[in-house]
């Protein structure tokens, strides 16, 4: 399959096609345009945005809206680790500082990937910089950039707070294959960061998994927010402790889905770490 | 999906076979997919093998889809119930207690899809794990780790072939969880390991397969043959 024999099979369907995109000539060039400016790997985009101009669609502004939401908390995220890594004596040397630098260039390429794919959509890419964040939100964590402990937490915090946000956004991108793929590839990073904090932070004495138990979070009531809603056993009507006869107990059923969060439930938990 | 009246098929399948909630965004779901179904059946025609259509079939639309995670979890939960027949030599009890958990995640939603498609459920498959040394950590990580990756990107593509937005939600609470598994036991082979770029485009993402290259992955351990034909492919 490639581009020119996807548009000629619309053109079967749509014999117009060729005065919406005016001639196959120009269409091919506006795609090359395009892809000149893209990235590979936002190719997807660049084709989307195509034929949403031919067929007078702007890419919704529900998806660009979704788009600059995630790039919102990925900003978020990256000046987090951005700021933790050069914080003095805050990270130990060692397996621990690569994994968060690891994870710091994942947050980075994210944003980057999403202002890439909001311009190709033909909407804009919100901006932040470093000194409009607060990660002490407000003084809940004052030491979080001089404590490893308070920074592993918050950085947990942020993880699994990104995966249910992504997760809550999921349905407002179903009619949109690449944006919600890409997501969804995003999506999954996220819980693998969070996963991976969890360890870091067994292993200096916390009380947690690598997946969530309930709504327990391992770091105070002050986060209680950020995990109401996970302790669900039930989904779709089915009860799924000891489901069918199998030993399946209320922790295991609550660990085996992550559950959502709304986009307000979302912004509430992060304003505090605006400045 | 060959014909363009398959299309048609789905959807009287859809409505037929599971309860729909008839919102205006579902509705508009169902248009947007069928149009997309059109197009890339068309498009993609020529290019196509054919595809077999013996074995077990898996179905079409949302219920094709929810079949084809159910043989996925199928798999991985028979994996790591065989793990716990005779753990393997050395593990920890951390391992222990971790690798408990994650088996039983994999049962809860097998069980889940298995009650969730009622009727519609494809039955057991008969499975085949004699490539895996259960007596061996290495080769039972190694393996973990391949089912846990693959069914992150599985999920990951499959997000796209569903029309209901329940499902897709549905599907979002598992994969972050597969994730989570992935990334554990990727750092239980080689601590640090949990997204590097055996996982991870240069993008900093995921990636996602099409439910024919993961069957053609996993087949390797499914004696029952599969027949993923009727899935949609957009």
């Amino acid at each position: 399959m490639n581009i020119n024999s996807i548009i000629s099979e619309i053109e079967k369907v749509d014999p117009e096609l060729y005065e919406k995109l005016d001639g196959r000539r120009a269409a091919m060039k506006s795609f090359a345009r395009f892809s000149g400016k893209v990235a590979v790997a936002a190719l997807p985009f660049a084709l989307g945005t195509m034929f949403n101009k031919a067929y007078g669609q702007t890419p919704s502004s529900t998806v660009i809206d979704v788009l600059n939401f995630a790039l919102t908390l990925e900003y978020i995220e990256s000046n987090f680790y951005i700021k933790g890594l050069a914080s003095s004596g805050l990270v130990p040397s060692g397996p621990g500082m690569n994994a968060l630098m690891t994870i710091r260039d994942h947050e980075a390429a994210h944003v980057n990937f999403l202002r890439t794919a909001i311009t190709a959509s033909g909407g804009t890419p919100v901006t932040f910089t470093a000194s409009q964040f607060d990660f002490t939100a407000k003084g809940t964590f004052p030491d979080v950039f001089s404590n490893y402990d308070t920074f592993l937490a918050v950085a947990q915090a942020f993880e699994d707070t990104g995966v249910r946000a992504y997760k809550g956004q999921a349905p407002n991108l179903i009619s949109n294959n690449d944006v919600l793929t890409a997501a969804l590839n995003i999506h999954s990073v996220e819980a693998r960061h969070a996963s991976h904090v969890r360890q870091m932070r067994k292993a200096r004495g916390a009380d947690v998994k690598p997946w969530i138990t309930g709504n327990i979070n391992g770091i105070g009531a002050v986060a209680n927010g950020n995990y109401a809603g996970e302790e669900i056993t039930t989904q779709a009507g089915i009860n799924l402790v000891n489901v069918n006869g199998f030993t399946i107990s209320a922790a295991a059923a609550s660990e085996a889905f992550d559950e959502p969060l709304t986009k307000d439930q979302v912004v509430a938990l992060v304003t505090p770490f605006f400045a | 999906m060959k014909e363009k009246d398959s299309v048609n098929q789905i959807l009287l399948n859809e409505t037929s076979k599971k309860p729909i909630d008839v919102s205006r965004r579902n509705f508009l779901g169902y248009i947007g997919g069928a149009s997309a179904l059109i197009l890339t059946a068309a498009a993609c025609k020529k290019d196509d093998a054919p595809a077999s259509n013996s074995g077990v079939n898996l179905g079409s639309g949302d219920v094709g889809v929810l079949n084809y995670a159910y043989a996925l979890e199928q798999i991985e939960a028979a994996f790591y119930t065989k793990v716990f027949q005779s753990v393997y030599s050395g593990i920890t009890a951390s391992e222990n207690a971790l690798l408990g958990d994650i088996r039983d995640h994999e049962i809860a939603h097998r069980e889940f899809f298995k009650n969730a498609l009622g009727a519609s459920a494809i039955p057991t498959l008969e499975l085949d794990f004699s490539t895996i040394n259960f007596g061996s950590r290495d080769s039972v990580l190694g393996a973990a780790k391949a089912f846990e990756d693959l069914g992150v990107t599985a999920y990951n593509g499959a997000g796209k072939l569903l029309v209901s937005a329940d499902y897709l939600t549905l599907a979002g609470k598992i994969v972050s969880v597969e994730a989570r598994h992935a990334a554990y036991i990727r750092d239980l082979i080689s601590n640090g390991s949990f997204a590097d770029n055996t996982a991870l485009d240069a993008n900093g993402l995921d990636m996602a397969r099409t439910p024919a290259e993961v069957l053609a992955i996993a087949g390797t351990y499914v004696k029952t043959k599969l027949n993923a034909s009727n899935l949609p492919t957009n």
